[in-house]
């Protein structure tokens, strides 16, 4: 029985090489006599076959799945019970960004950010010239750099690398001598002018979410007249108040593309530990030795 | 009305610089052009102008006083109340420059001493408690005081220039100034500005008694020499990053050479402030009024070498494509300084004066004075 199988597939298997080499030759053949014309090969192309999916569900039934951001907020959680410090890491990864900015514009909305004062830009880069082009997007919170060069350069301390990994500022201490933003390799701190997006503007004054308060570092703060925050360096903080509730930052929350993540990288089996130790994970000016803790996968 | 002219300039300017004072004090920084891309500007520049010419000034009284160059001890007096009078605008326009002026007494009460700058402040107040302990000992007729102060302060005038330059050369990010050779840059730089300065006022007012062609003549060489030093440091700053033509660098050092602004360093820097005054000082060495006026070119156009060292290198963009991120006028890679940013540096310029003028003033009316008129 298996003798004549084997022989049968042998069969078969001739048959299928000699049908092979016989539509090869003629493909050959077609191309030289048609001079290097596209070869049209649409008779191999067939329907793509997937599994049927329920609405709302998983694509594959069989595969457990989890929107990464129920996931982000577990693991967030898990890590402020731990007990121990946690190692904030944020990724991203450029090729699901679709270059929105609605992280851009949700960390100004949460911070009530001025004009001027920006955490979180998303950089548009085209790669490339028509018809060979596309384009890269590159949202750049700060690094939160391990060895960062803007907390020595302070003349008075006010900011630093706190346990956790982020770097803080304490507006009641800067006196505003942007020194840290000359010395930042990332452009990620900006001065509050004390500018109001209704500057200029025909009207009754201030409108009413340029007045509100607003809570980095925990902590209550108006933008009134000359007191802190105006007058400072800012930037993002991996929202630290946010943090301090147990909630995801706002740029990852509001990532349409789920491009965003944000994690412990103390705990090894943490989202963020699996997607910074792929191989294509990157860091920006990797060679200036400031060790981000942001993370590119590109 | 030939006595009266000093006093209408003098005028002009302290007006125009109170209305800066006055609109930096009452709008904030509003009406400043630099921002967060570029945030170090015009006031920056003119702070380490000032700073250098305190510290070139008061080498001319430590050579007098310490190093016993006799011919160059009675103008001390003089270069004294001109390293104070620059020492002090340089404090005052960088003060302005704070966001938080009122917190500036931070740097005393919890300095970081990683920070150059905090190490900058530092120095400077022990060099001003140097400067004026000097002045002190003239006043009371106590040149032990004076030379002992100024013993103590020689050191003090070689670091803080140095500080300053290690201020910008300690700063990774920055491609331009991230260099060794900047403190020693500044130092030179500051020695050869303030000495330019202090010839000048000795050539245009002190007395014409004994003395005095032979200490202007002496004055000149010195700065002959000190100005061919300055360019032979200068070519190697620029000529060894534009060696391969690659890089942020050499396009920083482009962009000073042949960008917008080239005729800052062409024209000012190299021409005005360099070449003239060495021909002048070459040509006619001995002619005080030739040294006098190589003196003010060298001092004041040293304005561009400072704003060349303070800007370009912010103007090249740290991420490609950053500024198109998020646009506003205070992200920018672009800075011309506005009215408002030069009708401060008038108020910081006519308030020297008032120093140096108010000191030497006190002296004369105390007949502490040798030469000066
Ligand atoms: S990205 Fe810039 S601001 Fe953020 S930690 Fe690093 S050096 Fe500091
Ligand atoms: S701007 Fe503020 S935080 Fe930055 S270096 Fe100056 S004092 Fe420190």
């Amino acid at each position: 029985m298996s003798e004549n199988n084997s022989t049968q597939q042998q069969a078969d298997g001739l048959d299928n090489r000699r049908d092979f080499l016989a539509k090869f030759a003629s493909t050959v053949f077609a191309g030289m006599v048609m001079g290097g014309a596209a070869v049209k090969a649409e008779e191999a192309k067939r329907p793509l076959q997937l599994p049927t999916r329920l609405p709302g569900g998983p694509i594959q039934a069989e595969l457990e799945y989890e929107d990464v951001l129920v996931q982000m907020q577990r693991e967030l959680e898990a890590a402020l019970q731990k007990g121990r410090t946690p190692k904030w890491v944020m990724v991203i990864d450029t090729r699901k960004c679709v270059g929105c900015h609605a992280c851009t514009i949700a960390c100004a909305v949460e911070n009530k950010l001025p004009p001027g004062v920006v955490y979180r830009p998303v950089i548009e880069e085209q790669i490339g010239e028509y018809p060979n082009v596309s384009w890269r997007f590159t949202p750049r919170p700060c690094m939160q750099c391990d060895k960062p060069p803007c907390v020595p350069v302070c003349p008075v301390g006010a900011t630093w690398k706190s346990e956790d990994g982020i770097v803080d500022i304490d507006y009641n201490a800067c006196i505003g001598c942007r020194y840290c933003l000359t010395a930042c390799p990332y452009q990620a701190r900006t001065s509050d002018f004390g500018d109001h997006w209704t500057d200029g503007t025909p009207g009754q004054g201030k409108m009413p979410y340029e007045e509100l308060p607003m809570f980095e570092y925990g902590k209550e703060w108006k933008r009134e007249d000359h007191k802190s925050p105006v007058g400072n360096a800012r930037k993002c903080h991996f929202c630290r108040h946010r943090l301090q509730h147990g909630l995801l930052p706002q740029c990852v929350t509001s990532c349409i593309g789920r491009a965003t993540f944000f994690g412990d990288a103390n705990d090894p089996n943490s989202l963020v530990s699996q997607l910074i130790h792929k191989p294509n994970a990157t860091r920006l000016k990797e060679e200036l030795g400031t060790e981000p803790r942001v993370y590119y996968l590109v | 009305m030939k006595r009266a002219l000093p006093w209408i300039l003098f005028a002009i300017l302290a007006l125009v610089g109170l209305v800066g004072a006055f609109l930096r004090f009452t709008s904030s920084r509003d009406l400043a052009a630099y921002g967060s891309y570029i945030p170090w500007g015009l006031w920056v520049a003119t702070y380490i102008f000032f700073a250098g010419l305190s510290a070139g000034a008061y080498v001319v009284a430590v050579l007098g006083y310490v190093f016993g160059v006799e011919r160059l001890k009675p103008i001390a007096p003089m270069a004294l109340a001109i390293a104070l009078a620059c020492l002090g605008a340089a404090l005052v326009t960088v003060w302005f420059d704070l966001g938080h002026m009122e917190r500036v007494f931070s740097v005393f009460l919890r300095p970081n001493f990683t920070s150059m700058m905090a190490w900058m402040v530092w120095l400077y107040t022990a060099y001003a408690i140097t400067v004026l302990l000097a002045l002190y000992g003239i006043w009371r007729n106590h040149p032990g005081l004076t030379r002992t102060a100024l013993m103590v302060g020689t050191p003090l005038v070689i670091f803080y220039p140095g500080a300053a330059g290690a201020l910008f050369g300690t700063v990774v990010a920055q491609s331009l100034w991230h260099s060794p050779v900047f403190p020693i840059l500044f130092l030179f730089g500051g020695v050869l500005s303030g000495f330019s300065l202090v010839t000048f006022a000795a050539a245009y007012f002190s007395r014409k008694g004994a003395g005095y062609s032979d200490r202007v003549w002496l004055m000149g060489r010195i700065m002959l020499g000190l100005l061919v030093l300055y360019l032979i440091l200068e070519w190697a700053e620029y000529s060894i990053p534009m060696w391969y033509q690659v890089g942020h660098e050499y396009e920083a050092l482009m962009g000073v050479l042949f960008g917008p602004f080239w005729y800052v360093f062409w024209v000012f820097h190299l021409l005005l402030g360099m070449l003239v005054p060495m021909l002048l000082l070459a040509l006619l060495p001995r002619n005080p009024l030739a040294t006098g006026a190589a003196g003010f070119l060298a001092a004041s156009m040293f304005l561009a070498v400072r704003l060349n060292l303070v800007i370009p290198s912010q103007v090249q963009p740290q991420l490609e494509g950053l500024v198109n991120a998020y646009r506003d006028r205070r992200l920018g890679y672009s800075y011309i300084p506005t009215l408002f940013e030069w009708s401060v540096v008038a108020f910081s310029v006519a308030l020297a004066i008032a120093i140096a003028y108010a000191v030497l003033w006190f002296l004369n009316r105390e007949k502490k004075l040798e030469v000066t008129q």
